[in-house]
């Protein structure tokens, strides 16, 4: 645990974007069709999103006064997209980058789904760039050809003569103009269903380091967040809910909460007890003073000792196949030599650094307004309308800048908003709710990456050739049980659970991949990279076993049995290259590992250099070579990996959400601390050079860090450290 | 009734004196660039600046404030503000962004007290702000440019 050290005296969107006809019909019932399936998502990004039609009127505005505006209708929680969607609209439109700008899109299935998702408006999966990839190409390609005819016309010349370049029209007689002259008639021109896109080989703008379009917002205090909203006599509300995951409430005394200055009003909703205050610090003192009792006849009452326990008992026994092929067992039992090896990972709570919050109000017209950093706003407004007793289409949102989400503010239940909604409703609608969450019960909250425990066993042939893997995984499933389940989980399995193994690019002779769906209390959710967050670590971890164990270098090893697998092949080359890796000098304390893993349909390896000594790892640098197909904004992608290296290190080093008698231990920071600026690593990114459609890169960086990083300390030490958080302890003696 | 001296104005607060700086000024005051993210000094996004010296706001109480000039992110000014603010777009240092105001505050509280910060001095000026996105190298090498740049 770090000290504090402060040197410092420790003292102890704009306005409601007013877009027009944001509010077309959304399908009322709830999540019809929805697959959030990441191969979804890939084969989503192939060939049928060249039939989404060009929609230049939705994507694009160009203004008189020669701005070009992106709407964006994707969740921007830090990852870019902003300035990368619009990247696509303004190579493919010519313009110059200056004049590029960006709002965020209403809440408009219609218009605005996510072509990965389906139906469905909202954000995940690392897909914005992937799915929007065409539909802005043709956006963009789409408004340049209606500027070029409404220059035709008033130039009386033909179009094909007209060029465009950044920003201006021109024509060989001299005339030329920006875009704005022209915003106008451009308008009237007809839309051109399939207008012509570019040769990527004249892309001007992609491929390019281009300033992001946030940086001055976020720079001078301006960037509005939801916890930044403040509506005309809006109400803070903070919930008290139950200590314990599935308890309900017995009784409130809330006397001396309502005597407490400022608490306006006090509601029991489904998930507790509401405290509605003028000011955040009223509320809090508010929900200080209730005293009540929770019946914990329903409520999980689980530790984590009692779990893992638990957890191993039924790897025991055979589970669900995910996946297999050929004899895995029969493999193994001829093999020269078995390995075996387990691994355990604890639950892990996103803490993006805005705790989650919402306003919401009632127009007068009896429709409502909800202000959020929003991530699955088609689900977001259908659960809001069921509470409220309206249809979705009365239900807008405005979507804020988020900051940080990692998953969190993408659940199939809406929790939080509905949490709103339901105080909103308590309190007769009266004023604006601003329902927010305080570090505490963010980090107490549920909705974690589910804890899991992998045991794995491999034969090896003379030669240190794999003969057989069997591969047991135990976790609770994120879909099973939600709305989501009929569409995502197929014969028991989740794939999010076994995702990154049970699919692994290693050519296996013979495997099988079982996985058991525990059953818990503890509501567990998508966290940054998903199921690859934990299947990343027992896969690349055990692989390098087997290459020490066959005597062979751990990369040369990994590239023997990724001959099917080009890309990631390449991006492990292109890392051990930049890293050094062949003329590294491992020495007591101070070792290197590598990892490679491919999620979301990107490919990413990293070589960790480490310092491990006397229970404590330093680590020194990470070197990254990721393949993400075209790089839209090569500095976002760089930016996204370092920040996958900076947010999982304290996963890898240290959190854990713990339990005792089913309550939550960790409550705040000071136990559940992030990494720190003492702590990051040098790291240095790579882009291996691709003409593939654009994947994403907001989450793939994250799994491949930890196995990197255990690797080294093995390197290091001669300690096999598999689970994670790495044990430190056992490294004292050494 | 409190007075406060906040971005070279005056304003009266009508709250708690216990109530932490933190609310006052966002609550109260409408300044919504200074973030809450813990409430317990453990992530520093609530910094400002009591008399030019960073300090968690959200563990200040109204009350103790008395006539110390406060300066938020949205007051900042003066040739180090403007090195800070000028290196952090110059690099996109910026993720989510929601930290960054407390990491400016804390990055002009270092580099008016130091103009040649080392690495191990950044270390210790900015391991009290935490970043989620992990833009911790942009924030070193960005103080690092503004160091140069008020050289």
């Amino acid at each position: 645990m770090l000290n504090r050290r402060f040197t410092t005296r420790d003292a102890a969107v704009a306005s409601r974007r007013a877009f027009l006809g944001g509010s077309a019909a959304v399908a009322g019932a709830l999540v019809i069709g929805l697959t959030l399936d990441p191969k979804g998502a890939r084969a989503a990004a192939g060939p049928d999103l060249s039939k989404a039609p060009a929609k230049p009127n939705a994507f694009v505005r160009i203004a008189a006064d020669d701005t070009v505006t992106v709407v964006i209708k994707h969740l921007d929680m830090g990852q870019g997209n902003t300035t990368g969607l619009a990247t696509i609209v303004a190579e493919e439109l010519d313009a110059d980058w200056a004049q590029m700008h960006a709002v965020f899109a209403p809440a408009d299935a219609s218009l605005y789904n996510n072509l990965a998702f389906g139906p469905i408006q909202g954000t995940g999966g690392s897909t914005a760039v992937a799915n929007s990839w065409i539909q802005l190409r043709k956006a963009g390609a789409a408004a340049r050809a209606m500027l070029v005819a409404a220059a035709a016309q008033e130039w009386k010349v033909p179009a094909g003569e007209i060029t465009v370049d950044k920003g201006v029209l021109r024509h060989a007689s001299g005339k030329e103009s920006r875009f704005g002259a022209f915003a106008a008639k451009a308008a009237l021109q007809a839309i051109p269903e399939n207008p012509a896109l570019k040769d990527p080989a004249a892309f001007r703008l992609i491929g390019t380091k281009l300033p992001r379009l946030d940086s001055k917002e976020k720079t001078d205090g301006s960037a509005r967040y939801a916890l930044d909203v403040r509506r005309p006599n809006q109400l803070t509300a903070l919930v008290a809910r139950a200590p314990r995951f599935g308890a309900t409430l017995q009784s409130v005394d809330d006397t001396a909460a309502k005597a407490v200055p400022g608490v306006v009003q006090i509601v029991r909703i489904p998930s507790g007890v509401a405290v509605v205050a003028r000011d955040t610090w009223s509320a809090m003192k508010g929900r200080e003073a209730l005293t009540l009792a929770w019946d914990d006849a329903g409520a999980e009452r689980q530790s984590t000792e009692s779990q893992a326990a638990a957890y191993k008992a039924l790897a025991d026994k055979p589970g669900l196949v995910a996946s297999k092929s050929g004899d895995a067992a029969g493999a193994i039992k001829g093999a020269a030599k078995v390995l075996e090896a387990e691994f355990s990972f604890p639950y892990l709570a996103h803490a993006p650094m805005e705790p989650l919050n919402a306003t919401i109000e009632r127009a007068g017209d009896g429709s409502y307004d909800i202000y959020a950093g929003s991530q699955f706003q088609t689900i977001e407004q259908a659960v809001a309308a069921g509470i409220l007793g309206t249809t979705a289409d009365k239900v807008r949102i405005t979507t804020l800048w988020a900051g940080g989400s990692f998953g969190r503010r993408a659940t199939a239940s809406a929790d939080y908003i509905a949490e709103a909604a339901a105080i909103l409703k308590a309190t007769g609608e009266t004023a604006p709710i601003h329902l927010v969450w305080t570090r505490e019960d963010d980090i107490t909250g549920g909705y974690y990456r589910p804890a899991a425990y992998h045991r794995i066993r491999a034969g090896l042939d003379a030669k240190g050739a794999i003969t057989g893997w069997e591969h047991r995984i135990v976790g609770k499933s994120i879909i099973i049980g939600t709305p989501l389940e009929a569409m995502m989980v197929k014969d028991g399995v989740d794939a999010t659970t076994v995702e990154g193994a049970s699919d692994t690019p290693y050519a296996l002779p013979a495997y099988r991949f079982e996985v058991h769906n525990a059953r818990e209390g503890v509501p567990v959710l998508w966290w940054r990279s998903v199921g690859h967050s934990h299947t990343a670590q027992a896969m690349e971890v055990f692989i390098d076993e087997l290459a020490h164990a066959a005597g062979q270098d751990p990369v040369a090893y990994r590239l023997g049995l990724l001959k099917q697998a080009p890309r990631l092949s390449a991006a492990l080359t292109l890392a051990a290259e930049k890293a050094g890796w062949s003329a590294r000098e491992t020495k007591p304390g101070r070792g290197y590992g590598v990892a490679a893993h491919e999620s979301f349909g990107s490919y990413v390896a990293m070589v960790a250099d480490v310092t491990a000594q006397a229970g404590k790892v330093k680590v020194n640098r990470i070197v990254a070579a990721v393949d993400v197909g075209v790089a839209v904004n090569p500095d976002i992608i760089r930016a996204q990996v370092e920040g996958a290296v900076g947010f999982a290190l304290s996963a890898v080093l240290r959190n854990r959400i713990t339990f005792k008698d089913g309550e939550v231990q960790e409550k705040n920071f000071d136990a559940y601390e992030p990494t720190r600026m003492s702590e990051m690593p040098k790291v240095e990114v790579h882009i291996v050079p691709s003409a593939a459609a654009p994947t994403g890169i907001g989450e793939p960086g994250v799994p491949v860090l930890g196995p990197a990083i255990a690797n080294a300390v093995f390197s290091a030490t001669g300690q096999r450290l598999r689970s994670l958080p790495l044990d430190l302890a056992a490294l004292r003696g050494v | 009734m409190t007075k406060l001296t906040l971005n070279g104005r005056t304003y009266e607060v009508e709250a708690d004196p216990e109530m932490p700086l933190l609310w006052a000024i966002r609550d109260h005051l409408n300044l919504t660039g200074t973030k809450y993210g813990c409430g317990i000094a453990q992530c520093g996004a609530c910094t400002v600046h009591l008399d030019g010296q960073p300090v968690r706001s959200c563990q200040t109480r109204l009350g103790d404030v008395g006539e110390a000039r406060i300066t938020t992110i949205e007051g900042i000014s003066g040739p180090v503000a403007e090195a800070v603010r000028t290196a952090w777009r110059s690099l996109d240092v910026v993720q989510c962004g929601y930290c960054q105001s407390g990491q400016m505050m804390s990055a002009i509280g270092l580099l008016s007290e130091n103009r040649t910060p080392s690495d191990a001095d950044i270390d210790a000026a900015m391991d009290g702000n935490v970043c989620r996105c992990g833009t911790y190298q942009r924030i070193r090498a960005a103080i690092h440019d503004a160091a140069r740049s008020l050289a």
